[in-house]
């Protein structure tokens, strides 16, 4: 090889100048065989405890069943090591796949189109802000406050390079949005968009009233919904349904791990309207020389690649294979599967806030219907009931205190169908266990 | 190898009444448990059996071209084999189910990963820091640049606001740029295609936050004055940062750190094995200079030894006997780019694939993907134009200009017949200042039996289109679908199924 191409030794190819040859060794891992990389990563995998515990952790990352049939073929390597489809002809199957996932969001939120994925729904707000701001020319933002504080802090990171402003709206008594003070909010038209998510980050049900939607497109404010919990889109009125023109969502109960926050995957849908302002790609369907019908990916003068800094959006790589996985959880599931998934969602839920509230000091904090997961008082700061529930073997949940200082004796507490009754009995005796210990040392 | 040609309904077309699969346990009605106004009234999804499920996805897979298909040298996207221990290590149950909410004490092997990781990439590049927070490269370019911006903003030069790019850029470079409301000036490639400093002397000045480039470059070749071109834009006050998209070339042979670049990102779905998943997900840790860390995304993870002192310089170690903790309160920092700390699962196939080559391997690796591609070049240049014919690094671009000004075939048509041959094509029309370009990448881990297939295929393909061009113009045949209408594709969108009204 190095006599065709005309040179002595391997060394010729990849001299470098004197001034930025490498001066030390770098460091780093030594070099293992398989079966000692192996042994490493179960050291990582032990020192790892949390499977150990009883868990009512959820807050955006949500554990549901993955039947096995989605890692059997989402693991196929066809599918696992190929590149953004651009060479079409060799892609078909890649390409037929993203567009269900396309449809099965458009169906899941109730609007027309629905983009090839983002980052996560974090991201997918942030990109969602950026739609609105580029709809309206207004560089303000309106969001509730009962969105998820994580997304609320991407989209400050996001606004500080765009220069936008981020207002807040409260919550109110019952943990939904406190909408009394939006008319005057949006009266001088300065907001390119209100931002609410329901389920919100306290579990509760916080789809815009009825007729509150029209009151904000009067306004032409740009009504975005978040969905952090995609599972709720089997059972809840689609946000379509309940006024939101672009919704930003994350989809990682629909057959992806949580793998300690990711890769999870984003997803952005909207009405037409938006079309030519969705980032990200687009799988369109076409027809080929013989008039057989072919997947393309579509609209690309949206995309960094064309219209570089004029672009919709800096985005190239997405979460392709997180959404097929996605796609094939939602094939196999289908539609009694996924029904029935957020109904037990719902009941094993109720049945959590039930019990607990039955504990002398335990209180479901606020009074709006909830999904999967509900704001818990506790008698006492959070932290402290948690660190005990750790004790027991028990992740009770998170402490809502993090992010809402009057929230500190509030647990936010979640419950899938992976939730077994004997779980919650098993945090329920925990609770009280604990309370009674701490009654007793006083 | 052709790959079968049949037509597949969409999931929604198949399907009955009755043919739900049970997963789950019985669940009450939804309407036993929420009010009704709301819930939705229906939804409109079929009820496949899981076996209709499974012939439906691999017949999809079987019409998908990937790296474990055949060879597959595009250009600037490191299509290298993906070792499998990877996914097994980061389908360990232990790594895979961990919450992000769980407390540090139950994470700590989690944690552990992505320290070593990050002190591996430390020292690997020559920064100071990296931050495994951004989901991708251009997630991670936008990171640098806010980074940059609080950079500024608290030296109080807030008028920085120009980032330069060479005219080889990669698309997202200018993207991004204008994500942080910054201006793009392009800087033309000089004669060799490379930056000349003299050139960015005229360039650089007192607007200048970043000059944005890659090494080498996205012709493949090095810019051996790398060095001139960062010491001229810090003297005009500018930061310097790494396109780490070219990584690969340069592995253990040299370090952007010492090039004098102050920011830089990995694609470690490119250099690091993490499989490509069809456009994602990747991962793009963004590693910054001493002087920027505490800009850094949040969270950081922390290491501290037996005393309780923080580890936080210094290469790769054994983390055995460290302790870690997520770090959120960090008064300066650009705050988080996404809802979670980092695409953990690829940080662990990230570091399996580090464990696996250690620092001598990953040298080799980036030594072989440069002679990889050299040969390449050196077998087809008496064919197709090499408008930069010299040593190239991991990567070269081939024209096809003067085969189009003889035959008509163009390097689109090229691309296409290189499918019908069972091999997936080069980048094409990239980087934009070759006309009719083809960028080439075969990486380290393709045999010369197979490079030489591909020239072989190559050569005649060429051969092809001068005795019978329009053989090569009717390209491909042997796929499952031939040319696509694009046009109708973009001015009659159909991006979704809709149930029959």
């Amino acid at each position: 090889m190095l006599r065709t191409i005309g040179v002595d030794a391997l060394d010729d190819l990849v001299r470098v100048p004197d001034a930025i040859a490498l001066r030390a060794p770098v460091e780093v891992t030594p070099r293992l065989s398989e079966v000692e990389i192996a042994e490493r990563f179960r050291g990582f995998a032990e020192r790892t405890t949390a499977g150990g515990y009883t868990s009512f952790l959820g807050a955006g990352a949500y554990r549901h069943y993955i039947p096995p049939v989605v890692g059997a073929i989402a693991m196929r390597g066809e599918f696992l090591t190929s590149y953004t489809p651009y060479q079409a002809e060799v892609s078909q199957g890649y390409l037929q796949a993203i567009y269900e996932w396309q449809s099965y969001i458009a169906l899941l939120t109730g609007l027309d189109v629905a983009n090839a994925s983002v980052y996560d729904g974090a991201t997918a707000l942030a990109e969602a802000a950026i739609m609105a701001v580029n709809a309206t020319g207004r560089k303000a933002m309106l969001i509730s406050r009962a969105v998820h504080p994580n997304y609320r802090a991407v989209l400050r990171t996001y606004a500080e390079g765009l220069e936008l402003t981020v207002d807040e709206l409260p919550y109110g008594a019952d943990g939904r949005t406190d909408l009394r003070s939006l008319d005057a909010a949006l009266a001088d038209q300065r907001y390119a968009a209100l931002v609410v998510q329901s389920p919100n980050v306290f579990g509760a049900i916080d789809a815009l009233p009825p007729g509150a939607a029209a009151r904000i497109k009067a306004t032409k404010t740009v009504v975005i919904g978040v969905v952090a919990e995609a599972m709720s889109l089997a059972a809840l009125e689609a946000p379509a349904a309940w006024g939101a023109e672009i919704c930003a969502g994350e989809a990682q109960s629909f057959g992806n791990a949580i793998a300690y926050g990711g890769p999870h995957v984003g997803f952005i849908a909207a009405t037409t309207e938006h079309l030519r302002r969705i980032p990200g790609r687009l799988v369109g369907r076409s027809v080929d020389t013989e008039g057989r019908m072919a997947y393309v990916l579509t609209l690309q003068a949206r995309e960094q690649h064309i219209r570089r800094e004029k672009a919709t959006s800096n985005i190239c790589t997405n979460q392709a294979h997180c959404a097929l996985c996605a796609t094939v959880y939602l094939a196999a599931l289908g539609k009694t599967g996924l029904r029935t998934c957020a109904a037990l969602n719902v009941a094993r839920t109720n049945e959590l806030k039930t019990k607990v509230a039955r504990l002398d000091g335990f209180s479901v904090r606020f009074a709006a219907p909830t999904f999967n997961e509900a704001a818990i008082r506790v008698p006492g700061p959070a932290a402290g009931v948690l660190a005990a529930l750790e004790r027991e073997r028990i992740l009770g949940g998170v402490a809502l205190g993090r992010w809402y200082p009057e929230l500190d004796d509030c647990i936010l507490m979640t419950a899938t169908e992976l939730t077994s009754s004997a779980d919650v009995d098993r945090l329920v005796r925990a609770l009280s266990e604990i309370t009674a210990r701490a009654a007793a040392r006083v | 190898m052709p790959l079968p040609a049949f037509d597949t309904p969409l999931i929604f077309e198949t399907g009955q009444e009755g043919r739900a699969n049970r997963y789950l346990p019985d669940g009450p009605a939804l309407e036993t448990l929420l009010p009704r106004e709301a819930l939705r009234d229906d939804l409109p999804l079929p009820d496949n059996s899981e076996l209709d499920v499974v012939r439906h996805f691999t017949r999809l897979s079987q019409k998908t071209f990937g790296i474990d298909t055949a060879f597959y040298p595009l250009g600037s996207c490191t299509m290298k084999y993906n070792p499998r221990i990877n996914d097994a290590m980061a389908n360990l149950p232990a790594l895979r189910d961990v919450h992000p909410f769980a407390p540090d004490h139950a994470a700590q092997g989690a944690l552990a990963v992505m320290w070593e990781l990050e002190r591996a990439l430390s020292s690997l590049f020559g920064m100071a820091a990296f931050s495994l927070n951004p989901a991708a490269g251009a997630h991670a370019e936008l990171a640098a640049l806010l980074i940059a911006k609080a950079y500024f903003k608290a030296k109080g030069e807030p008028q920085r606001n120009v980032v330069i790019v060479p005219d080889t850029a990669h698309g997202t470079n200018p993207a991004s740029a204008a994500m942080v409301g910054f201006k793009v000036l392009s800087l033309k490639s000089d004669a060799h295609g490379r930056v000349d400093p003299d050139e960015m002397r005229k360039a650089a000045g007192p607007e200048t936050a970043v000059c944005m480039m890659t090494n080498p470059n996205t012709l493949g070749l090095f810019e051996p004055r790398i060095h001139e071109v960062s010491d001229v834009v810090h003297a005009a006050g500018g930061l310097m940062y790494y396109d780490g998209a070219n990584a690969n070339a340069l592995m253990g042979n040299t370090r952007p750190g010492d090039m004098g670049f102050d920011l830089m990102h990995l694609n470690l779905h490119k250099t690091f094995t993490i499989p490509h998943g069809g456009g994602g997900a990747g991962a793009g840790p963004v590693g910054v200079a001493h002087h920027l860390i505490p800009y850094l995304p949040t969270p950081v993870v922390r290491a501290f030894d037996a005393e309780g002192t923080a580890v936080d310089a210094g290469g790769w170690r054994d983390s055995t006997e460290l302790t870690f903790a997520l770090e959120f309160d960090r008064p300066q920092t650009i705050g988080p780019m996404r809802s979670f700390w980092s695409n953990f699962a690829h940080m662990v196939r990230a570091l399996a694939y580090t464990y696996a080559n250690g620092a001598d391997g990953l040298t080799t690796v980036s030594q072989l993907a440069v002679l990889n591609a050299n040969y390449i070049r050196a077998s087809i240049r008496d064919v197709v134009d090499v408008p930069y014919d010299e040593i190239n690094r991991h990567e070269f671009v081939a024209s096809a200009q003067s085969l189009k000004r003889e035959t008509g075939v163009r390097a689109l048509d090229i691309a296409k017949a290189l499918l019908d041959r069972g091999y997936h094509a080069p980048t094409v029309y990239f980087p934009l200042i070759v006309p009719e370009c083809m960028m080439i990448e075969p990486t380290e881990t393709e045999s010369k039996e197979t490079l030489d297939q591909f020239i072989a295929a190559l050569r005649e393909i060429v051969a092809t289109a001068k005795s019978d061009p329009a053989q090569i113009l009717a390209a491909p045949v042997n796929t499952a679908v031939g040319r696509i209408d694009e046009t109708r594709a973009a001015r009659q969108p159909d991006l979704r199924w809709r149930p029959a009204p």
